[in-house]
């Protein structure tokens, strides 16, 4: 019986929009109003071998209250567990943080392209990332650490608005000790005086990055919208083209499978060509950003 | 394609013979207009019917569905209106509708909502002369070549139908005594005069070719704000158009909190929240950038992908919009024509 259901064709056997129950495992405040979020499905064995790429996106599914698309923060190098950076912000996120350890809720997934980590294998890597940008970035930045002899040079530059509200601000600092990437951190604003690194914006650490091959090098950045465009204009000073240029998109989404036509954008779908889209995809591509 | 002839006069008696198959849907009359409703006596199926208000594609995504039921943390999928359906009278540019939703709902991640009721329905058509808001040749939906289980052409005295699929075999040998597999010489010339009829009718022609760098070099045209100015954003023309797909997803607990059902229902890009994020920034906030959304899904984005437009000249957002916005007036205003609005 079961050769023959394996035989069938796989849309048969599994409707998409259908939530996968998993088990909230641990949850603890980031800031204020982000919290992390460790999920797995409640299977071991399953859990241990959901495929997915850094980059790529799950829907949250709580009963009676709705879905919402959230990027992966873990890495697949870390298997076993699914982790979340969530900001408290609309209706499934209020009740998100209501919930308690062990308690169930659904997740479907994983959507979207991720990062195109087989172009990336072998090159130098630059990532930038300004406050709740590190929801999707550290699952790369992770990543990278993880098979780091496969990567070339490494660059991980982080901005946040103050102490208070860097997110992961225990494990930041322990990668910035590690020797095998340059990390920089800074924060725009520290009223109190216990910052001990730069202060300013994340553009300003670009003064930091030398030595690298810039033909060779993919650069990342996610973040509050207003950096978008003096970050770009970093990278593109250093001269690494612009297909190589990276940022993941947020839309409103309903399916994650370009069915629903919230996150359309000309002839492509967000849940589907993207998130993740290059520099050239905005430029030639109308509305992306 | 096997081609076979029916009496006229047998039609209604094939009609109920096509019951056994499942409910018979059909174009009935409603005040000064058509809609697709049960055809419970067949003599209540209004032949002459053009555009019906809503499209067919209401049997394929329901204007409202639950997908699921759910109980605590378990969801239960929900089939409840799955039943088997012949839907009688779809007009050519109709059944191109209903081949482009297909390419949408059953190609990349199969819907399996869609799936279902596509399966349990079969297609009947129904050819039609046209009225002065049909552009379906300028789309190139006038004519459907397949994708239909059976095709009915007025022919004189007689309907030439087409049998597009193997279920559409299985329908005619529900009464196939009513056939004649006997096409003369003089059906074909009668035929070939119902073509020259149906072409000679239409009022509005437009040419669709490089539609998407048009629509390229429009993007900041002063159009949109006009169109934009007079536009109620009160989606109709998305409600009737045979090819708007896009959908919202709601829970409704009842009274308990504790179980209740997961629905879908129609949205349109023309509604204010369509791209509103949680958070509150909205992607599409302008009504220009709306309306050019919507347009762009039909005569740019489908193009792009496709190869055609997912505009199939049915006519209905130039029967609905309440300010006369419609592909037509947009299509005319893109080209540099006169604009009527």
């Amino acid at each position: 019986m079961i050769e023959m259901n394996e035989k069938k064709p796989k849309e048969i056997a599994a409707n998409p929009f259908l939530p996968e129950e998993m088990r909230l495992v641990r949850r603890y405040d980031l800031t204020p109003d982000v919290r992390f979020f460790q999920v797995r499905p409640v299977d071991m064995e399953r859990a241990l071998s959901l495929k997915y790429n850094p980059g790529q996106f799950m829907m949250i599914s709580l009963a009676g209250i709705g879905e919402a698309p959230f990027s992966i923060s873990s890495t697949p190098s870390r298997p076993g567990m699914l982790e979340f950076c969530i900001r408290k912000v609309g209706r499934v996120t209020t009740q998100l943080f209501l919930r308690k350890e062990n308690s169930s809720i659904g997740v479907r997934g994983p959507y979207g392209n991720g990062f195109p980590l087989e172009k990336m294998i072998g090159k130098d890597i630059l990532i930038v990332v300004g406050g709740l940008g590190a929801a999707p970035l550290r699952s790369l930045l992770l990543y990278i650490l993880d098979n780091r002899d496969k990567f070339g040079r490494f660059y991980f530059l982080h901005g946040a608005k103050s102490p208070e509200e860097m997110l992961f601000r225990k494990e930041f600092f322990e990668i910035k000790e590690r020797d095998d990437l340059k990390c920089f951190l800074t924060v725009d604003k520290d009223e109190h005086g216990y910052w001990p690194f730069h202060k300013g914006v994340v553009t300003d650490l670009f003064t930091k990055v030398e030595g690298l091959d810039p033909e060779n090098t993919y650069a990342t950045v996610c973040g509050p919208p207003a950096m978008y465009k003096f970050v770009i204009a970093e990278f593109l000073k250093l001269g690494i083209p612009k297909h190589q240029v990276l940022m993941t998109l947020e839309r409103r989404m309903h399916c994650g499978i370009g069915k629903c036509g919230h996150c359309a954008i000309g002839p492509i779908y967000t849940c589907l060509d993207g998130p993740v889209f290059s520099y050239w995809d905005v430029l030639h591509m109308k509305d992306l950003i | 394609m096997k081609a076979l002839k029916l009496k006229r006069e047998d039609l209604y008696t094939y009609l109920e013979s096509l019951k056994s198959y499942g409910e018979l849907w059909g174009p009935v009359a409603k005040g000064e207009k058509y809609v697709y409703a049960r055809l419970t006596n067949v003599r209540d199926v209004a032949l002459e019917a053009l555009r019906t208000i809503i499209p067919p594609k209401k049997f394929f995504v329901p204007p409202r569905f639950n997908m699921f039921r759910y109980s605590g943390d378990q969801y239960t999928e929900s089939f409840d209106d799955v039943k088997p359906r012949v839907l009688f009278g779809l007009h050519p540019c109709d059944i191109q509708g209903i081949l482009i939703l297909d390419e949408l709902f059953l190609e990349r991640f199969p819907d399996p909502y869609y799936k279902r009721r596509r399966e349990a329905t079969a297609l009947v058509g129904l050819s039609c002369i046209p009225d002065d808001k049909c552009m379906a040749r300028s789309t190139n939906t006038h004519a459907v070549e397949g994708g239909f289980d059976l095709a009915f052409n007025e022919l004189g005295d007689n309907y030439l139908v087409w049998v597009g699929s193997s279920l559409g075999d299985d329908l005619v040998r529900l009464n196939l005594d009513l056939f004649s597999e006997e096409i003369e010489p003089r059906d074909l010339k009668t035929y070939l005069e119902w073509r020259r009829k149906r072409d000679s009718r239409y009022k509005l022609s437009f040419d669709l070719t490089g539609m998407p760098d048009i629509m390229e070099l429009s993007w900041d045209a002063p159009l949109w704000q006009e169109l934009a100015e007079k536009c109620l954003a009160c989606g109709s023309c998305s409600m009737v158009c045979p090819t708007c797909n896009c959908y919202n997803v709601r829970d409704v607990s009842d009274l308990t909190l504790e179980s209740g059902v997961r629905e879908r229902h129609w949205d349109s890009c023309m509604n204010k929240e369509y791209a509103l994020v949680a958070g509150g920034h909205n992607f599409r906030e302008a009504r220009a950038e709306r309306l050019k959304l919507w347009y762009t899904h039909k005569l740019k984005a489908f193009i792009t992908e496709y190869g055609k437009p997912s505009c199939v000249g049915c006519g209905r957002c130039i029967d609905t919009c309440p300010v006369n916005i419609n592909v037509a007036e947009v299509i005319r205003g893109l080209t540099g024509q006169k604009v009527t609005l």
